[in-house]
């Protein structure tokens, strides 16, 4: 267990390092004025100027401007918005209401997928498991910039069963249709990874034994053959992370709910640069730090991994 | 324990009579168990004793009500435990036989228990599930168990994992969780095939040892001529399933009543006949889809002749009265008396 | 949208297409493409695939065919009016032909699609070859890197990525959208094609010919190559399929297409602000891209099922 904690760690840290680089040379990396890539269209006041330049080290050589831009990763600056606030205030704002939505996007989205993927396990060639493997396919396939405003015109607005748009304070029943709309994403994968996992552990040996001892079929199923069936699934969590929050950043904007992808895609349209900048490095971060979370917990489900 | 209707404590123990079992896979029928017959007493140690693929474990597998359906159907037949048909109770019923009245061992214990389960816990689960026992209950009676199979430092190792064990002692957890509900009938299939020649003999030991304490009926299913000589009271040959012959431990051993089963007995290597060349049978066995017309044994037998190729097969030929034994050979005397 | 890896990993509609297909057959056996024809031509999920893909691409080539609107020419005083005529689905916020300007909007997914999948589709052979032939620390370099992209979620980059190469305010962001997804969606193409690449060096045939020593280039493009691109190109279909996707969230989100370059993603933005009041104008362009997208997914995927050995 140790060894892979301290092996994974190691992945991180590289990984951090890469990845930030990365992020930071698409930005600035080769730009002839990046003052002006950073604002886009709008015209520069010859303060901002002086002020973009010298908070970005921009008078500096590129690998400077990277170490000042670690340095305030690491120290948790993120820097100021063009409309003179500080991200990371922003971001404290914005973040509660979207780990509410995501957070009921999950509860959902697991509670679906695995209840419906053991269940098109058992009945393996069944009319359920053929209608929910094609189902899953046009899911698969939906773009969510189809997803997100379709869903808000037919349940929100034509049935009028969900409220379309969400107010300040976000309730959970103006939350509940838009994560519907983000569970959509991870529905159909994590549905047939369940699937496949729980067809293959019905065969293992550990199953057979489990019924000699005499367990009903009920117990059988979900407490031997479901705990060695979501290993797979708990790991495609981490991988699913990332288009769930490309998923956060539309949906948000067409429920119009204030959290953290609204606040990107306000940021993107007013083109504040510093501001997409800085939620997307956090969102970066926080992607790297989900994915070692999914990783120990992989080890925690698995103890042929804890032992190592 | 829970009662069961219907049963009668002074009906035999275990009644196997002219079970089929067959697969019904995309590839056509395959008749797993054709007419298997045997019986068990208390405190007694029947050997099934055949080649792989011959339809031993399937039978056991039927006895316990753990074949994967689909495929597998019993078709035809009776299991009577204590004059109780076991294939006509409900699920429900037959759930409770398991462990209880009926338990089984598997071959491979590492992959036979569930990887992601300490053992405490699995073995815990049967008294908390049949028994309604608490938790910590449950796991006093589970550390209980590790010693009797002898695991060294049980209550350490109660926490343990499958994979933290090793082959010997997963085994004996498996024996453990077998006789966790003092049940009445023990089925080992293959018990020690997975094991070192020095590990076997104790595994068979402490097996032999706890069934003599509790007076238990032992199916042993094995391939392993050496090892039935040294546990079993009698022995039952399955071929092509169908049980092919049927005696006393001593006196298959000495004067075989079947082909098949002179065979199998020639085929072992001995010290005595060291240099000499050791005799194999002829051929495979045969493919359950499609068994030969008449004896299913007669393409690889040495005795065979026209009456053997035509159906019907042979029927169970009574050889001796006392001990009883049967041999499904038309020229039974002719193969024991030489 | 979802990701790359978990489309390939996913398994195919219609239960197991595997066993009993048939007697087995003991003569000598059809090539793999022959076989995978075979499967193909019976799989009904196959031919609806077929038939809208090629719709889509004549309507991509020939708009012309299916209207003869300028989907530019846009009268205020046109605004929200029902069909009429050969405006078949009436008219937008701002008095324009919704029909033609859907129908014209294929023409930008398509290119976007195609260009951005030739561009990935190639870096991914390059480096999925030279890190599977060559190995050692080539390949581990590779590997590490291939890490780190995928470290950062793909849509976040290409926001980042396209805002800035299409910061020239004329441009109408075509070039900056496909290169953007082309230098990001690589990954997941040059791990196949790497791994591929191992399992193909390892067998004895190509051990064989290089002791008789063939070239590097020989044995890439004549032994390791033709056992290895079918795999590759049903990988690209998937990936057409979610780049068109992509493009459209980027537009979407106005880092995609814009100044007047028609795309389903800014229809469905303008329409989504207005649906309110009038549905059609966001319906139509998101039932295009939904279809569309569909309809690469599913041929990718019947023909990935139609090769996938394991699934034989």
């Amino acid at each position: 267990m140790f060894r892979y904690i301290v092996r994974r760690l190691l992945q991180m840290v590289l990984t951090f390092f890469g990845a930030t680089f990365l992020l930071f040379a698409l930005v600035f990396a080769n730009q002839k004025d990046p003052i002006q890539a950073l604002v886009g269209e709008r015209p520069v006041t010859e303060s901002q100027r002086t002020f973009l330049t010298e908070r970005y080290h921009l008078d500096d050589g590129f690998f400077t401007q990277y170490w000042y831009y670690l340095k305030g990763v690491l120290t948790g600056d993120f820097g100021t918005s063009l409309t003179g606030r500080k991200i990371v205030d922003m971001m404290s704002d914005a973040w509660p209401v979207t780990l509410r939505l995501a957070l009921i996007a999950i509860v959902i989205a697991a509670t679906f997928s695995v209840s419906a993927g053991v269940y098109s396990a058992i009945k393996r060639g069944g009319i359920f498991d053929n209608v929910s493997l094609l189902l899953t396919l046009v899911l698969l396939a939906m773009p969510i910039v189809v997803i997100a405003p379709l869903f808000q015109l037919i349940f929100g607005i034509q049935l009028g069963w969900f409220p379309p748009t969400a107010t300040r304070d976000a309730t959970f029943w103006q939350l509940l249709l838009p994560a519907i709309v983000l569970a959509c994403i991870v529905i159909a994968p994590e549905m047939r990874v369940t699937r496949t996992a729980v067809a293959e552990n019905l065969r293992a040996d550990y199953v057979r034994t489990a019924r000699a001892k005499g367990l009903t079929r009920m117990r059988v199923i979900w407490v031997h053959v479901l705990r060695n069936s979501l290993i797979p699934v708990v790991t495609l969590i981490g991988v699913d992370l990332g288009g769930l929050m490309a998923g956060a950043i539309v949906t948000e904007h067409v429920f119009n709910i204030p959290g953290v992808g609204f606040n990107l895609a306000r940021a993107i349209r007013t083109e504040d640069g510093p501001l997409v900048v800085g939620f997307v490095s956090i969102l970066v971060i926080l992607f790297l730090f989900i994915n070692l979370l999914v990783d120990l917990m992989y080890a925690a489900l698995d103890p042929r991994i804890r032992y190592e | 324990m829970d009662v069961l209707p219907g049963v009668d404590p002074r009906a035999p123990l275990l009644e196997v009579s002219d079970l089929h079992v067959e697969f019904r896979t995309g590839y056509g029928v395959a008749k797993a168990v054709n007419g298997a017959n045997f019986w068990l007493s208390p405190g007694e140690t029947l050997a099934i004793l055949g080649e792989s693929g011959c339809g031993k474990s399937v039978t056991a597998q039927a006895i316990m009500g753990i074949l994967d359906t689909p495929p597998g159907y019993v078709t035809q037949g009776q299991i009577k435990y204590r004059g109780v048909d076991l294939l006509k109770m409900s699920e429900n019923d037959r759930r409770k036989v398991r462990a209880n009245r009926i338990a089984m061992i598997f071959q491979d214990a590492l992959s036979a228990l569930n990887p992601v389960y300490t053992v405490g816990f699995q073995l815990g689960e049967l008294f908390r599930k049949h028994r309604g026992m608490s938790r910590g209950d449950a796991k006093k009676r589970a550390i209980d168990l590790l010693d009797q199979v002898k695991i060294p430092a049980a209550k350490a190792r109660i926490d343990d994992y499958p994979h933290q064990f090793s082959g010997g002692m997963r085994q004996r957890v498996m024996i453990a969780m077998a006789l966790a509900l003092d049940p009445e009938v023990l089925i080992a299939d293959e018990p020690t095939t997975a094991l070192d020649v020095t590990v076997q003999a104790q595994i068979m030991g402490l097996l032999a040892d706890l069934q003599r304490q509790r007076n238990m009926g032992l199916i042993l299913i094995t391939h392993d001529m050496g090892v039935v000589a040294d546990v079993a009271d009698r022995i039952s040959v399955m071929y092509a399933g169908k049980v092919v012959e049927e005696a006393p431990v001593y006196d298959i051993y000495a004067r075989p009543a079947h082909p098949y089963t002179r065979a199998l007995l020639e085929s072992i290597p001995r010290l005595d006949m060291k240099g000499q060349q050791l005799s194999v049978i002829r051929g495979l066995p045969p493919a359950l889809t499609d068994v030969p017309k008449g004896c299913a044994f007669n393409p690889r037998c040495a005795y065979a002749r026209d009456a053997c190729r035509q159906d019907p097969a042979p029927p169970a030929y009574q050889v001796s009265h006392q001990p009883h034994r049967t041999a499904r050979c038309h020229f039974f005397r002719e193969v024991i008396g030489e | 949208m979802s990701d790359l890896n978990t489309v390939t990993s996913a398994e195919a509609p219609g239960g197991q297409p595997s066993l009993p297909r048939g007697p087995v057959k003991k003569d000598k056996p059809r090539s793999l493409a022959a076989d995978a024809w075979a499967d193909l031509r019976k799989r009904k999920i196959f031919w609806v695939a077929i038939v809208l893909v090629a719709a889509i691409l004549v309507m991509a080539i020939w708009p012309t065919l299916f209207t003869s609107a300028d989907p530019g020419a846009c009268a205020l005083s046109n605004q929200y009016k029902g069909s009429s005529g050969s405006a078949l689905f009436g008219y937008d916020y701002q008095g324009c032909d919704i029909y033609a300007k859907v129908i014209h909007g294929a023409r930008n997914s398509i290119i976007v699609g195609i260009l951005s999948t030739a561009l990935a589709g190639v870096i991914g052979l390059i480096f999925g070859l030279s890190a599977g032939y060559f190995g050692g620390w080539l390949d581990a370099v590779l590997s590490r890197f291939i890490d780190i992209m995928l470290g950062v979620p793909f849509l976040l980059a290409g926001i980042v990525l396209s805002n800035r190469l299409s910061s020239d305010p004329k441009s109408n962001g075509i070039f900056a959208v496909t290169l953007t997804l082309g230098l990001l969606s690589w990954t997941s193409g040059a791990r196949v094609m790497r791994s591929a690449v191992i399992t193909a060096k390892n067998q004895d045939y190509v051990a064989a010919a290089r002791m008789l020593g063939s070239s590097p280039a020989r044995l890439i493009f004549r032994h390791i190559l033709p056992n290895s691109i079918a795999s590759y190109i049903v990988l690209l279909t998937l990936l057409l399929g979610i780049n068109i996707a992509s493009e459209a969230t980027l537009s979407f989100l106005g880092v995609g297409l814009k100044n007047g370059a028609i795309s389903w993603g800014i229809m469905i933005a303008e329409g989504t602000s207005f649906a309110r009041t009038q549905p059609w104008p966001l319906v139509w362009p998101a039932l295009f891209l939904g279809v569309t997208v569909l309809a690469f997914i599913m041929l990718g995927d019947a023909v990935r099922d139609a090769f996938d050995p394991k699934l034989r």
